[in-house]
């Protein structure tokens, strides 16, 4: 056993904690996970793809989806922006802005689900100035998107952050004393040296969008086919006792996170040898 | 030539590296305005709708017994699996971390695994196993056990969600420290036990407090989860955020947010404890 991590590693108790991590990790999260696919698996080839290709099922997959894309490029946008501020300003309050960009992740879904529905209806805070001017938020797909940015925004912040403060000003001084503009320094300098820490950012918000149920559910609406989310639609086949429905649902739901979280692992590879 | 880099640099100044006036006040007005409108105005209008009916009635709400039982069924669910997911995690770190072994970066994406699937399919795979018409469902009832739609239930999916929080946030920390302190403490003649309890856990214990306060507020926010297997018992099965819900659902407002302030303050104080752990991390890594 001395021979794991180098003919020198010495410390004691290897096998036993590799052990109890792995038989850990079957009972909680491998063991319970494979179920599902074993319970897909009692269905017929032809009774999976009628359960997943319904159209009230693709409608929410459009839902789903669509209004995650959305939101993570919001949060591309606004979270490049506020990092940047972060990071490159001096401002009164700024720590406290800085541990509250974290709020998303402290905050409970169902608190951020009632709150925003409340905001945003038509005679919530915000609600009362939108509807006037035609634009509905509470209970449309458009209130979706909004419950998606709002818990996403924490994820591309902080992967744009760590890589803006260790980004080595030198190179910037250079391209200005050769004679670039800000803007052309920003643009070629700056960003490409971003872009992998914003894909990451992007990926992460979009793959907890797709998953979001709490924070979606009250202000979504739930119409069927208009704004019925997907992990919802799970909900309700569980209730009318459609075990087989929720299950092929979920899976394909399962398999969609599996991508997400590689992809979201290459990228994390890349921007570190992007960094090197 | 030389003389008209000078005046570039010269002309430019310090400003060469820095945006013009107009655009930084302009970048910070809308970042700025974006947080406050996406986070400022939620976590005020939950306390601000928490006191609407005033606080005679936001204390009546709290003092509701559903709501008391919630509060006493999400204190029990967070006490069951922030401990089991503290061992588990500190004795991930310390394979993980300590020692190198082929499969490794297999085992930490294994280990975030649950950070990626849906809250709602968390729920639904305690329910194929557990429930009625899962694995283990008619052997639980004929030994008149109940998982699904009990308080074990609850238990478990809390126990899933909140499972990589503290191993996540010990793996990087225990590698950037190395094993040269451990390998010190054992040459001097410590035992195992003892280098890894004077030794390893007082260098990780910002890093611990750091888990443990992420993985306590997720523990007593989780909602979809809990939600598909709780089965909405009031009174036994309902945790702090799905009376929040029911709450909400039967348009008591006032009540629903009072709930609902509890959770937002936990999410202050979680926070502010995260803040001071990230400092004081910071401090011990520099110390070094």
């Amino acid at each position: 056993m001395a021979s794991h991590g180098g003919k020198n590693n010495v410390l004691p108790g290897f096998t036993p904690s590799l052990g109890c991590t792995v038989l850990y990790l079957s009972i909680i999260v491998l063991i319970p996970l494979s179920s599902l696919f074993f319970k897909t698996a009692t269905l017929t080839w032809d009774e999976f793809v009628a359960a997943v290709t319904a159209p009230r099922v693709v409608a929410s997959y459009r839902v789903t989806f669509g209004s995650s894309l959305a939101a993570a490029l919001v949060n591309a946008f606004f979270g490049v922006l506020v990092a940047w501020v972060l990071v490159r300003y001096r401002f009164p309050g700024k720590r406290l802005v800085d541990a509250l960009v974290d709020l998303p992740f402290a905050l409970p879904t169902a608190v951020a689900g009632i709150t925003l529905a409340s905001i945003y209806s038509p005679n919530g805070w915000l609600g009362r100035y939108l509807e006037p001017h035609g634009i509905k938020v509470a209970f449309t797909p458009l209130g979706i998107v909004v419950a998606m940015v709002f818990i996403g925004l924490p994820f591309v912040v902080r992967t744009v952050q760590p890589v803006l403060e260790e980004l080595d000003r030198e190179l910037e001084e250079a391209a200005s004393c050769l004679g670039a503009s800000r803007w052309q320094t920003f643009y070629r300098i700056i960003f490409p040296s971003m872009l992998p820490a914003i894909l990451t950012g992007f990926a992460l918000a979009f793959a907890r969008a797709a998953g979001e149920y709490g924070s979606v559910i009250f202000i979504a609406g739930n119409m069927p086919k208009v704004s019925e989310i997907t992990p919802l639609l799970i909900i309700t086949k569980l209730e009318q006792y459609d075990y087989a429905g929720a299950t092929a649902i979920a899976s394909l739901m399962l398999v969609v996170s599996f991508l997400l979280l590689l992809s979201i692992n290459l990228l994390q590879k890349w921007s570190r040898r992007f960094a090197e | 030539m030389q003389v008209s880099i000078h005046r570039t640099v010269k002309k430019n100044g310090t400003s060469g590296i820095a945006e013009p006036a107009w655009v930084r006040y302009l970048l910070l007005a809308v970042a700025l305005s974006f947080l406050t409108l996406f986070l400022m105005l939620p976590l005020a209008a939950v306390f601000v709708q928490a006191l609407d009916k005033g606080w005679e009635a936001y204390l009546e709400a709290l003092k509701d017994p559903d709501t008391f039982s919630a509060i006493k069924l999400t204190l029990v669910a967070a006490a069951c699996s922030v401990p089991v997911n503290l061992v588990f995690g500190v004795t991930a770190a310390w394979a993980i971390a300590k020692f190198a072994f082929p499969g490794k970066s297999l085992l930490i994406t294994l280990i975030d695994l649950p950070f990626s699937v849906s809250p709602v399919v968390s729920g639904l795979i305690y329910v194929l196993i557990f429930g009625l018409q899962g694995w283990l469902g008619p052997w639980l009832q004929a030994h008149d056990v109940k998982i699904i739609f009990a308080v074990p239930g609850i238990i478990l999916a809390t126990i899933f969600v909140t499972f990589p929080f503290i191993a996540r946030e010990l793996i990087p920390l225990m590698e950037s420290q190395g094993r040269e302190e451990e390998e010190a403490a054992l040459t001097l003649g410590a035992s195992g036990l003892q280098t890894f309890f004077r030794v390893t856990l007082p260098n990780v214990r910002w890093g611990i407090l750091y888990g443990v306060i992420l993985c306590n507020a997720r523990a007593m926010g989780e909602f979809g989860a809990v939600s598909v297997v709780s089965g909405h018992v009031r009174g036994s099965t309902n945790t702090i955020p799905l009376q929040v819900e029911i709450l909400y659902n039967e348009y008591s407002y006032a009540a629903a947010f009072a709930v609902a302030s509890l959770l937002a303050m936990l999410a202050l104080v979680t926070l502010a404890v995260k803040s001071v752990a990230e400092w004081k991390i910071r401090q011990v890594s520099a110390a070094e």
